[in-house]
């Protein structure tokens, strides 16, 4: 009865599930496989990191967990949605409503103004038009770009440019935040200022954030760090 | 905000933007300009045609056309008359005229003319003739045994205002009839063959000479407004043949002939051109289109990490192909307002003064083509070359756009 009560409570409490999936693809003729059996279940609220040097399969691993490519074999749920049952059109639906990305680079639309890209992801949503603003301008200022709303990219720095990503990532409360690499192209200071915000966020809103990294300063604010090595997780440890 | 972000990736390279404008502007705008010189040559030639006393419709004995001789008359004018002004109304006009081939003479030259019998006061209004006379005068109703000429016959014929010619031909009695007339006028038309072939004189010196007595040739009516379609026209016709079954003249039927009927050579031509200027709105589009495909195609290939990133968000497909063929949609419609400006434009500029063709005169005269070509745009036209290019601009701009939108987010954001 424990048992089962127990099973329970971890199922309800994994936002993602994945069991031995397997992605191979190839690069001109060279056959790679990226991931050789990944089993992981990460819990809602949890601040991690996915570690590993380049080539180990981390990148490939959290564009699956992002719904952004599908593994060869194995099984993804997220929030408890099978990834196996679903097509193009559903899984772009359950980026844009559960899952907010950020990337290393080429984060935000260059047409579009700081505000505009955040409030993009809500239109795309169909909020409306006063909602969004209001939406857009609260999260930026949380993200502490108040007054550079109608910025465009160009016009910011790169680390104002990853806030941008951040609150736009954000800002429709998705389930879970991915983060591949965020602070790679940033310098130290810039970096670190930008994980203290994602780990505020973490704390206050309770969003659940997974980066692929592999900047020690980023693993030692994980509180769960993956190290992951030719395709498979070779360590897990909590802090 | 579709509409921002696609009003703005336009001009993220306004180079580009630019060429592809010209491209659309250059297209639209030869269309409407060549476009408006085919119907301006079409709708002159059509009015010369109509003028060189076809009229818009024409009323005659059932065998005139196949043998036009004075025997194939029509009679009973009072009868005739209720029925036109009946049928036609006050805005129509009509004259009546008798028209018999008949031999010329002087004493150097002979020849072979139409002889034409008009009432001057109504021809004037229904045939070019009242308008074209350059030497001398117009027929008055009152003249007798006076002649009106062309101009290249005066040449032909190597004689004067005030000379003497000698017009024979066969009269009802079967005899052949003969009459002097002294020359008044001289006249001038688009073409020298009308010049050579036509000589004018008053309608009763014409029945006179011919022992017609009230009988007359024919009656042609000009329709207020010409239509090139030739469908109000027939309308008119129909109402006639209609109107004039009822009446029997001397046991013979009447024939009501439009100028499409009239002119068969002339209705095929227009039904040409018509076709021909369709093909050539849609060989400029070719060209054009591959322009439209070549630098969307670029556009959406320098953007692919960014088609990458919206779908990473949740763009779907759909909705990125409809955010590229909104851009498409914007240049389309720049180009072709601003083309279609160019358009109207370049046809203000030449409209007073048309184009003078007479350096192609010798030429141009065979097909009927008026000395001088003014551009005439059609609302039709303008229309047509408009959805040409806006509906199969987008229609190709699918291809780059479904291209765009076929690619998984891992892959676009990997694309150099």
């Amino acid at each position: 009865m424990k048992l089962m009560r127990y099973i329970r409570w971890r199922h309800d409490m994994a936002i993602v599930e994945i069991k031995d999936i397997k992605k191979t693809y190839f690069q001109g003729k060279v056959k790679v496989e990226a991931l050789r059996g990944v089993d992981l279940t990460i819990d809602k609220g949890e601040f991690t990191a996915i570690a590993g040097p380049s080539g180990s399969g981390k990148t490939t691993l959290l564009n699956i967990i992002g719904g952004l490519d599908l593994p060869d074999g194995g099984t993804v749920i997220l929030d408890g949605n099978p990834y196996a049952q679903m097509n193009q059109a559903s899984l772009a639906s359950l980026r844009l409503h559960k899952i907010g990305f950020v990337f290393q680079a080429y984060n935000l639309i260059p047409v579009l103004s700081a505000i505009e890209n955040v409030e993009y992801v809500m239109l795309l949503q169909g909020v409306p038009r006063k909602e969004r603003e209001k939406k857009a301008r609260t999260i930026l200022d949380d993200v502490g770009l108040e007054g550079k709303y109608n910025r465009r990219p160009t016009e910011l720095s790169g680390g104002q440019q990853q806030r941008v990503a951040v609150a736009r990532a954000i800002v429709s409360s998705p389930a879970i935040v991915l983060a591949d690499e965020p602070t790679a192209n940033l310098d130290s200071k810039t970096g670190e200022s930008l994980l203290l915000m994602m780990k505020k966020m973490n704390k206050e809103k309770k969003v659940t954030f997974i980066f692929s990294t592999h900047d020690s300063m980023v693993m030692a604010y994980a509180r769960r760090l993956i190290t992951i090595k030719d395709g498979r997780i070779v360590n897990d440890e909590t802090k | 905000m579709y509409i921002i972000l696609a009003w703005r990736n336009i001009w993220r390279n306004p180079r580009r933007t630019f060429v592809i404008l010209m491209a659309v502007i250059i297209g639209v705008w030869s269309m409407i300009f060549l476009g408006a010189l085919m119907r301006g040559m079409e709708s002159q030639m059509l009015k010369n045609a109509i003028s060189t006393l076809t009229g818009s419709i024409q009323i005659h004995h059932r065998d005139y056309l196949d043998d036009p001789v004075v025997n194939n008359s029509l009679d009973d004018m009072g009868r005739l008359d209720t029925v036109l002004n009946k049928i036609l109304g006050q805005d129509s006009l009509w004259a009546k005229r008798v028209r018999v081939n008949a031999v010329v003479s002087n004493a150097r030259h002979s020849g072979g003319v139409t002889l034409v019998g008009i009432e001057p006061e109504k021809e004037k209004a229904v045939s070019f003739i009242g308008k074209a006379v350059t030497q001398g005068r117009y027929l008055v109703k009152e003249d007798k045994n006076k002649i009106l000429v062309g101009r290249a016959f005066l040449k032909k014929f190597n004689t004067k205002i005030g000379n003497k010619l000698i017009l024979m031909s066969q009269g009802t009695d079967n005899e052949i009839a003969s009459k002097a007339f002294r020359i008044v006028g001289v006249f001038r038309a688009e073409s020298e063959a009308v010049e050579k072939r036509f000589a004018f004189v008053p309608l009763p010196q014409a029945a006179g000479m011919l022992k017609m007595g009230n009988s007359i040739s024919e009656i042609s009516i000009l329709l207020p407004e010409l239509d090139i379609s030739g469908k109000k026209e027939v309308l008119v016709a129909k109402k006639l043949v209609a109107a004039l079954d009822d009446i029997t003249i001397d046991d013979k039927t009447i024939d009501v002939e439009t100028w499409q009927d009239l002119l068969p050579m002339m209705k095929a031509y227009l039904e040409m051109s018509g076709f021909f200027l369709y093909i050539w709105y849609f060989v400029v589009f070719v060209a054009m289109g591959f322009g439209i495909v070549n630098t969307t195609l670029m556009a959406i290939f320098e953007r692919m990490r960014e088609f990458g990133l919206m779908k990473a968000l949740g763009m779907r497909p759909f909705q990125i192909i409809i955010g590229v063929i909104t851009e498409s949609f914007f240049l389309l419609v720049l180009g072709i307002s601003v083309g279609t400006g160019f358009g109207f434009l370049s046809v203000a500029a030449i409209a007073r003064n048309g184009i003078d063709l007479s350096a192609l005169a010798a030429g141009a005269e065979m097909w009927g083509i008026p000395r001088k070509l003014y551009p005439e745009i059609w609302a039709q036209d303008v229309v047509v070359a408009g959805l040409v290019v806006l509906v199969l601009g987008i229609f190709v701009s699918l291809y780059p756009a479904v291209k765009a939108a076929r690619f998984t987010p891992t892959q676009a954001m990997t694309k150099n």
